[in-house]
């Protein structure tokens, strides 16, 4: 195995752009001090956004209202798919409408410790700020959030908080922030401001003189590859999760803007942190296609346990209270079933690992509400969680009422992404990224509600406001034209790639290689990796990578809707980026929030974090497929949260 | 189980279309349908056959994506229940399927199993939105709004824009759809400055595309959602209250 | 993706844009056909009671109830206005309605045509709501339109009745049912009106824009009642002609 080449603590290129002084001050200060661009000169540039989702739709919104030109991509058929739809428990602000003690800088210290102490601090704190702003906005929009009968807000409280400060809209939360969202988008459109270009994917970025200047996008209706340029270029194209194949992720859900844009030269962070939910439904057989989340509010009624002997069978009914492991209430007795999720999953995972889990396939644990519906009655337990017990027995053919759950922890978000400036600038200039395709805020390990969050504060308010600094250097310039050779080529490029995967003529389907993926990414590189593991994966995945290259069958031609064609794309860039990820992992010696290695922990089997040597942002950049890429670091300072060992017991 | 499978094959929007029948063996009860069309894709893949095009993507209800007439059922037999989350219990060994696009002349066949739902984004740009430029919202606490309305309108905003109402009507209405987008706006204090004109520009443009409503409650049958044409209803109010109102000197609250 | 085109929405400046936009419009269409479907069922309903009292049969002068009572239609107003004259007025506003009714529905019905288009379901649609009822609006609406030409010609304007008197309304109706199709006839055309109630009564609620979770349950047994009163009245009738109660 060869050693990662490794730059020097503060990489150059890692200039984060951190405004100067108090904590309270520097958003404010940053946004006078950048340069702006005047309205009446705003009509000039163009910006592409690639990407609905939540950061998407509300970047490309924003930027119709102030009157930039927009072009905005999706490879859906509409605005109002991205998975931010799936969302479901809520949105986190410091509104302290509950009068319980919240404030903008309680949601700053809980996200900074949430995180395990690898986000940046000023990043966070700025998204605490413009937390409140969210929920006004999106209010205005129409939302349609809980409320009680005063006609007032509801606020309910979630994992990782002592406050009550999760903003929600019954379990769909994601989806009505996401047609406010797309609403406002679609105003827009409507205005000419945003010319949407949907079912299309964005297949490359291009880079002419070290900055973006467009992208290569794929009409995945007429197959034809065409190119669009502008003034910046905004990736807000979501998470990588599905990398494990089996994730809570949409079947859609990839990494291949990302990945193009790494391969341009934007260094990617921290790819090792990634976030397994708890409380997912167990995989019912090995054609699963994904797995379902329920909310982890579950948890707060729900009591989770296995039965004392691993080789008992009978139905969770028939197994006395005294035969039972509430391990979390064992283990964690302070916080009990309400441990944070990478606590929680980790648990439950070392449980079926040891062959202790339950339901056909051995592979869950339960969550019990017998013992809540004794105690609150069955109608409460339905006004609380009605929809997901319904949701769960559509997929189980189980009554959650009757039986206890099953759950098992799955793939769900991941912390890591392309290394962002306090601007949301990439290390390519001109190319942004937004939401969970960046990797600002969350550190090692995301704290729930903080997701739809992050990606409405950097496409409502951050970007809009930063953007401009970036662009007034570009006044009275044309973007690049699409004849230029650069374009030209990328389209080229593209092409030939395309022609690549159907001239293979193997005997494997595209979804064999993810599958098989899958398999080695979760076993390896999820919740648990050691060193060992690690570097098994990374030879697997290369040698599955070759196998790809010359065992895949695309079927069918690329000038019409080959869906087939299109997923061979993404997992040609997953298969990059798992290699990564291990990579990454191998290299963080250490356990913090979602990323736990197994040689460092303590005894009891808890997370030992290595602040000495790893408290900093591990960015990497791309050379060749053949070549490990190049570490560049970026430390990370704690002026006002100070690291200290998180503890559950 | 072992099923019959009759499918839409359509190789484009302008090619001819046409039924195939295939075999699907071997399919666990536990299977999804999406998954069950998946395994299908497998083998035919493996046999040099073009996998079925349908759309999909969150395969737990929310997205909209998938949607197939089931036998005559959109999105299958179960009722409040999307494609994506049938599951093949619901079947027997041996049965048949017959599995169609949603049809109707708004939304024409992309290839074999996708439409094309653009109407849907028509409808809602020309006013299913509320006019706020961001930025300049007041603090969210300072409008109260009752909790029915509230909870209503949150009723009418779970529409996750599938067509199965479009599907389903016999008309090729789209009026279930287009209410559920209104009233959720109409319903809120918030959409009130623009209420009327919303309602017209709406109600035009639906009806630029799709048939008008005969009141079969088909809609509200087929939908995942369980969206009730009680919205139907109210947008209709709102419609012909618009042609009414005086809004040019008395504004539309 | 290209997307379709967006349809130019009617800009409205002038006011006969404004009465053409929402007199053209789909929902303004259904909501006509509600309001004339009331003026309609109103009609029926008003018909119905005046033909019930064929059971009263003659008076103590030998005069039947019924011809006194279309001779007070034709005399409303008394002297005020010329004879027939409000008769005729009420008269129009039905033949306004109908009208109203019948071209609305001729309009959306090619709408709804050209919406579906050619596109059939291959697999026998398993209805879940819809009924036979709202399934055969236009077929029912068509019989009852062609049985309201003869019924016309038959009891109105005589064309269709050899013995028809007019005025002598009594036997007229006697005359005109005792014969076998022509009973018949008015069975299924009654059947076929019940039908068409039972839906449009129903839907004009809706039409209207009416819906309340407390009296959605209401509107379906109005229209049950409505169209189940309106069959058993008029058939009465006809058996009460053959069971020789009316003679």
């Amino acid at each position: 195995m060869e050693e990662a080449a490794v730059t020097d603590t503060a990489s150059p290129k890692l200039d984060a752009r951190i405004p100067d002084g108090p904590i309270q001050d520097r958003w404010d200060n940053h946004k006078f001090d950048v340069n702006l661009v005047n309205p009446a000169n705003k009509r000039k540039y163009e910006i592409i956004v690639v990407g609905t989702g939540l950061a998407g739709a509300s970047a490309a919104a924003t930027f119709g209202e102030l009157g930039y030109n927009v072009k905005a991509f999706t490879y859906h058929d509409s605005a109002r798919r991205a998975h931010s739809i799936a969302a479901q428990g809520g949105i986190n602000a410091a509104k302290n409408y509950p009068n319980d003690g919240d404030s903008i800088y309680r949601l700053f210290y809980d996200t900074v410790k949430g995180g395990d102490f690898r986000a940046r601090e000023s990043n966070v704190y700025r998204l605490a700020q413009v937390s409140n702003a969210i929920i006004d906005q999106t209010t205005a929009q129409g939302v349609p959030f809980a409320r009680e009968y005063g006609g007032l807000l509801d606020n309910r409280s979630f994992g990782g908080a002592q406050v009550s400060r999760t903003f929600y809209a019954r379990g769909q939360t994601g989806q009505q922030l996401l047609l406010g969202a797309y609403h406002a988008l679609s105003r827009q459109v409507a205005a000419g401001t945003v010319e949407l270009h949907t079912r299309s994917e964005m297949l490359d970025v291009v880079v002419k003189d070290g900055r973006a200047v467009g992208i290569v996008v794929r009409d995945l209706v007429t197959g034809e590859v065409a190119s669009h340029s502008a003034h910046a270029v905004v990736l807000a194209t979501g998470g990588y999760s599905n990398v494990f194949f089996l994730s809570t992720n949409a079947m859609a859900c990839n990494a291949t803007a990302v990945w193009r844009a790494h391969r341009k030269g934007a260094l990617f962070a921290n790819p090792c942190f990634t976030q397994i939910h708890p409380t997912c439904i167990p995989a019912s057989d090995e054609f699963q296609s994904k797995l379902t989340l329920m909310s982890e509010s579950l948890r707060n009624d729900g009591r989770i346990w296995v039965p004392l002997d691993p080789d008992d069978r009978r139905p969770a009914n028939d197994i006395p209270e005294d035969e039972r492991d509430y391990y979390l209430e064992r283990q964690y007795p302070a916080f009990g079933n309400l441990v944070p999720r990478d606590v929680a999953s980790r648990a439950a995972m070392r449980i079926i690992d040891q062959g202790g889990g339950v339901g056909p396939l051995r592979n869950g644990v339960y969550l019990d509400f017998a013992s809540a519906i004794e105690r609150l009655g069955k109608n409460t337990i339905e006004e609380r969680y009605g929809n997901l017990f319904e949701m769960y027995e559509r997929i189980t053919d189980e009554d959650p009422y009757e039986v206890p759950m099953r759950i098992y922890p799955a793939p769900h978000y991941t912390m890591g992404g392309l290394w962002v400036d306090y601007n949301l600038m990439t290390t390519v200039p001109g190319l942004y990224a937004v939401g969970e395709a960046n990797f600002s805020d969350h550190g090692a390990n995301r704290l729930g509600a903080s997701a739809l969050m992050q990606g409405l504060a950097d496409g409502y308010f951050v970007l809009p406001a930063t953007i401009g600094d970036y662009l007034s250097d570009w006044l009275n310039t044309e973007p690049v034209s699409t004849e230029d050779d650069v374009f030209v080529d990328a389209v080229a490029a593209v092409n030939e790639r395309t022609e690549q995967f159907l001239a293979i003529g193997g005997t494997r389907s595209v979804d064999h290689f993810h599958r098989e993926l899958g398999k080695i990414m979760i076993e390896n590189c999820g919740l648990a990796r050691s060193r060992e593991g690690l570097e098994k994966a990374i030879s697997e995945i290369k040698a599955l990578r070759a196998e790809f290259w010359s065992d895949l069958r695309v079927l069918g031609t690329a000038e019409n809707l080959n869906q087939s064609l299109e997923r061979a794309g993404r997992v040609a860039d997953f298969l990059e980026l798992a290699e990564l990820m291990c990579l990454d992992a191998l290299d963080r010696e250490e356990s913090c929030g979602g990323h736990f290695r197994v040689e460092h922990q303590t005894e009891d089997g808890e997370a030992r974090r290595d602040d000495e040597n790893f408290s900093h942002v591990s960015a990497w950049e791309w050379i060749d497929v053949d070549t490990p890429q190049e570490l560049h670091r970026e430390p990370l300072t704690f002026e006002y949260v100070p690291p200290s060992q998180r503890s559950y017991k | 189980m072992d099923l019959t499978l009759k499918v839409w094959r359509q190789a484009g929007p302008d090619a001819e279309g046409g039924f195939k029948t295939y075999e699907a063996n071997g399919v666990s009860p536990e299977a999804s349908f999406l998954e069950m069309l998946d395994q299908v894709n497998e083998k035919l893949n493996e046999a040099g056959e073009e996998p079925i095009a349908f759309d999909h993507d969150c395969r737990e209800g929310i997205c909209g994506m998938c949607g197939v007439m089931i036998n005559g059922h959109p999105h299958g037999p179960q009722d409040g229940t999307a494609t994506c989350q049938l599951h093949m219990r619901k079947f027997s060994d041996g049965d048949s399927i017959v599995i169609e696009p949603w049809r109707s002349t708004a939304m024409p066949v992309v290839r074999d199993l996708i439409v094309d739902r653009s109407p849907f984004d028509r409808i809602v740009e020309a006013g299913g939105f509320i006019t706020i430029n961001t930025g300049a919202a007041p603090d969210a606490n300072m409008t109260r709004i009752p909790k029915e309305a509230a909870d209503s309108a949150m009723d009418a905003a779970s529409c996750i824009g599938c067509a199965a109402c479009v599907a389903a009507c016999p008309n090729s209405a789209a009026n279930l759809f287009t209410a559920a987008k209104m009233q959720h706006l109409n319903l809120l204090p918030q959409g009130q400055p623009e209420r009327y004109t919303r309602a017209v520009a709406m109600v035009e443009t639906m009806e630029a595309y799709f048939g008008s409503c005969t009141n079969h409650g088909e809609c509200e049958a087929a939908c995942p959602k369980n969206i009730s044409i009680d919205f139907i209803a109210m947008m209709n109010r709102d419609y012909v209250k618009a042609q009414f109102k005086n809004f040019a000197r008395a504004g539309q609250a | 993706m290209t997307t379709q085109q967006r349809p130019a929405v009617r800009q409205r400046r002038r006011w006969q844009d404004w009465l053409s936009g929402f007199f053209t419009s789909s929902v303004g269409l259904k909501w006509m056909m509600a309001l004339t479907g009331i003026g309609l069922l109103l009609y029926v309903l008003a018909h119905l009671v005046g033909n019930l009292k064929i059971f009263l049969g003659a008076n103590e002068f030998g005069e039947y109830e019924i011809d006194l009572y279309s001779e007070a239609l034709r005399n409303l107003g008394g002297h005020l206005v010329p004879a027939g004259s409000i008769l005729w007025l009420f008269r129009l506003g039905l033949i306004a309605a109908f009208v109203i009714h019948i071209g609305a529905s001729a309009i959306l019905t090619r709408r709804n045509w050209d919406a579906r288009g050619m596109n059939r379901y291959e697999a026998p649609r398993q209805y879940a709501a819809a009924n036979y009822a709202s399934r055969t609006m236009r077929w029912g609406g068509t019989i009852i339109l062609l049985f309201l030409l003869f019924h016309l010609a038959d009891l109105t304007l005589g064309w269709a009745n050899p013995s028809f008197e007019h005025g002598q309304v009594f036997d007229n109706v006697l005359a005109s049912l005792t014969r076998p199709p022509v009973a018949i006839l008015y069975l299924i055309a009654q059947a076929a009106l019940a039908l068409h109630i039972f839906h449009g009564a129903w839907s004009l609620f809706q039409s209207l824009g009416s819906a309340n979770p407390r009296y959605n349950a209401f509107r379906r047994y109005f229209a049950a009642a409505f169209a189940s009163a309106m069959f058993l009245g008029n058939v009465a009738i006809v058996v009460a002609v053959w069971a020789g109660w009316v003679s």
